[in-house]
């Protein structure tokens, strides 16, 4: 296990600082959030609790991801 | 007459109108509800796409039962929702995320279908154990023991084993909310609570958490 491994564990372990928002919040408005991604751009400043639940559960992240991709017309 | 133009996205845009067939009545209405079918099948087939390394072992005909099941499920969620849609994004991109849920959530669910989750609260404690050199810095090694502290004994038992399992045992959260019989949404909630005692327990032992990311 590398240090880049250690530290990817802490950052899991304790998730993101600032306020989030829950699963089904997260789900409530992941549309609005992904359109305004690929709209306006500013999609992490607009919603920031959203933001942070992303970087915090890596199955919504999931969900943001394909979303994403699907409304951006291309799959990985 | 000129056909018009394919459009280049994976997954066509809905004609305009579709939102309003829907909540319509009539032979527009019964052709709008197959269109929509059509189009979460659609998303479903582009989320096992996306997800084939987690189906590596699942039989291709399976793959068109796990879409279709994703699709009818979305359906049926998009039609008792549609009331509530308001327009906060496009329709499409509010359908879609219905049928991408769906489909996710038995990907994950598929993947580990014949795997046992074993909940290993002290698997955590293998971390850092075996990093060398560098990673035996004394910050490094001070933080994991403090972390380590305030997992033993700053969380309950369930805490523990939520937090383990989601963050070091990568149990995908909606394969360990089927095995608990609890949801995502609770399960989440108890992985928030517990990162919070673990950041309050370790910003009053005076480790500074501002640096680390995210």
């Amino acid at each position: 296990m590398t240090d880049h491994d250690i530290d990817r564990a802490v950052e899991r372990l304790l998730g993101p600082a600032g306020p989030e928002a829950t699963c089904d919040a997260c789900f409530d408005h992941l549309d609005a959030y992904v359109d305004r991604e690929v709209s306006a751009g500013d999609a992490e400043q607009a919603m920031p609790e959203l933001a942070a639940h992303l970087r915090g559960c890596p199955a919504c992240a999931e969900d943001h991801e394909s979303l994403l991709a699907l409304v951006r017309g291309r799959s990985r | 007459m000129i056909p018009p133009a394919q459009p280049t996205t994976a997954t066509p845009l809905p004609r305009d109108g579709l939102l309003a067939d829907l909540r319509g009545g009539g032979a527009r209405h019964e052709a709008a509800i197959r269109e929509l079918h059509a189009m979460l099948l659609r998303a479903a087939h582009f989320e096992l796409r996306r997800r084939a390394a987690a189906l590596a072992h699942v039989r291709a005909e399976d793959h068109a039962d796990l879409a279709l099941q994703a699709a009818d499920d979305a359906f049926v969620a998009v039609m008792r929702k549609l009331p509530e849609f308001r327009g906060d994004s496009r329709f499409s991109t509010w359908a879609y995320k219905f049928a991408l849920y769906e489909a996710a959530v038995r990907v994950r669910r598929r993947a580990w279908q014949d795997r046992e989750v074993v909940l290993d609260p002290d698997s955590w404690l293998t971390v850092g154990d075996r990093a060398a050199g560098p990673a035996a810095r004394y910050d490094r090694a001070e933080l994991l023991a403090a972390i380590r502290r305030a997992i033993d004994t700053g969380l309950s038992a369930h805490q523990r084993e939520v937090l383990i399992a989601l963050t070091i045992q990568d149990i995908p959260i909606d394969v360990l909310a089927e095995r608990l019989g609890s949801t995502r949404g609770a399960l989440y909630k108890t992985l928030h609570d517990a990162r919070r005692k673990l950041r309050a327990e370790l910003t009053a032992a005076g480790h500074d958490l501002e640096s680390l990311a995210p």
